[in-house]
């Protein structure tokens, strides 16, 4: 027992530096997902119905098929095509455009939730549509995305670890090579586990945090 | 010179008409309550005036503005109008003075502290101000209809329109908000106030008009229509709201 709880606490120093490539690579798929999805959310708001289809249709097919699937055509189904990508590069793309899609879906829906009364109330004083978005309804949307959008930032960080069949050295992948050189599966994929865990749980206070910071007053009592 | 006058208004929603030709003149400083069953169009009139609900035909004519002409910059007109609704709406985000200044400050383009001193003026008309700090939703019902109210008076309106400001609060809460309508009303604003309080109505109205079906079936003095209502329709409608007070006391 003893030995393999030292096993593990020495290769734990070599998993974090995978946990490096794993921060980087979540934080920056999110962060470009969250433009794109910022980019789309307007037009699918704002569209009319037939012409927000194809924004529609792009957020389908990246919810509606296998992250795994969609790695693969971009390493390698697009290099026949001449489009050729690092491993890492090819990494970020897929987990990005596939975050957009559901990051799209919360802030759509983080929207939609703001009752009209609000709109109504806003355009009473003779606001402007952009007024009334950025004054009224936006600072209540984002507010209520906060939780979402945390819980997609830890989905990122444990969908990462598909990276790792392409070849990228982060969490998983160094767990891999561990395995490889010492042929310990049980233990070395633990401290894989146990590491993306503590991660997780430590997201989940951020966003406990987040929540709280930007809480509206009295809300908790639900007078409205 | 009339702040509002409506003529032959229609309007619904999809294609169920809702309001069925309605005309109403409201003279500088006059009060009229409008009264009648859930379903008589009261709310939807009250949201054409100021395009909230898009009118089908007619007119609408707010202090001069000609508010269905195609080149109207209906935002101007809301300027001009102040709405309350019956869930007062307040944004729940901002504190209390926010609430107000905000409309000040980007739509009536005053600086920060002109908007504050016109916002605290209007607290201290509903009698707020000490809550200015606090977020609405930590405020009673009573207390937030009476900021959604100063919210309406501080962009200086030349029209109050209120959409049954009380029927969402509890009866103690109730008398506080008429109260400080009341006070209101002895500004001499002109007020459209859409309300089944009847001692309120008594008390407040130059004029009450009965609606019922998309129509005003009658309009009369408060004595008049309240005590001796010559349409059927109105006196059966009195009748079930003096049997709720009497059943509530």
């Amino acid at each position: 027992m003893h030995e393999t709880i030292f096993f593990i606490l020495k290769i734990l120093p070599y998993l974090a530096q995978g946990l490096t490539i794993t921060f980087y690579v979540s934080i920056v798929s999110f962060l470009i997902g969250l433009t794109i999805a910022s980019a789309l959310t307007p037009l699918r708001v704002f569209l009319r119905p037939s012409l927000s289809l194809v924004i529609k249709s792009y957020i389908e097919v990246f919810r509606g098929t296998p992250l795994l699937v969609q790695l693969f055509i971009i390493y390698f189904g697009l290099p026949s095509l001449g489009v050729k990508f690092d491993p890492l590069t090819a990494g970020i793309i897929a987990l990005s455009l596939n975050s957009s899609a559901y990051q799209a879906e919360i802030l759509r829906s983080s929207i939609k939730a703001i009752p009209e009364s609000q709109y109504h109330s806003a355009e009473a004083l003779g606001m402007s549509t952009v007024q009334v978005y950025r004054y009224v309804i936006l600072p209540q949307a984002i507010r209520a995305a906060i939780p979402a959008l945390v819980n997609e930032v830890v989905t990122l960080v444990k969908e990462s670890s598909l990276v790792s069949i392409i070849g990228v050295a982060e969490l998983t992948r160094r767990g891999e090579y561990i395995v490889a050189s010492t042929f310990r599966a049980l233990e070395a994929y633990i401290a894989v586990a146990v590491v993306y865990l503590v991660v997780c749980i430590a997201m989940s206070q951020v966003s406990k945090i987040l929540e709280r910071k930007f809480k509206i007053p009295g809300y908790e009592r639900g007078v409205v | 010179m009339d702040v509002l006058v409506i003529r032959e208004l229609t309007a619904g929603y999809h294609s169920t008409p809702v309001l069925r030709g309605i005309s109403l003149r409201i003279a500088k400083g006059e009060k009229v309550v409008l009264m009648g069953p859930s379903g008589s169009g009261k709310s939807t009139l009250l949201k054409c005036i100021v395009r909230l609900v898009e009118p089908w035909s007619g007119t609408i004519i707010v202090d001069g503005t000609n508010v269905l002409e195609d080149n109207v910059d209906i935002r101007k007109v809301r300027q001009k109008v102040g709405f309350v609704f019956q869930s007062y709406n307040l944004f729940p985000h901002m504190t209390v003075l926010r609430n107000i200044t905000l409309p000040l400050e980007v739509v009536k383009k005053m600086n920060k502290k002109e908007a504050i001193d016109r916002a605290l003026q209007a607290l201290k008309v509903v009698d707020m101000v000490e809550f200015k700090d606090k977020y609405p939703l930590e405020l009673s019902g009573g207390q937030q209809q009476r900021v959604a109210i100063a919210r309406a008076l501080a962009i200086d309106p030349v029209l109050l329109l209120l959409d049954e400001p009380t029927s969402a609060l509890d009866p103690e809460l109730r008398e506080e908000v008429l109260e400080t309508l009341r006070n209101v009303a002895k500004r001499g604003i002109s007020m459209l106030i859409v309300t089944h309080e009847l001692d309120f109505a008594e008390d407040v109205a130059d004029r009450i008009l009965f609606m019922d079906h998309g129509m005003i079936v009658e309009e009369g003095v408060p004595y008049e229509l309240l005590y001796s209502p010559k349409k059927e329709r109105t006196r059966s409608f009195l009748r079930t709201i003096f049997r709720r007070l009497y059943t509530k006391h």
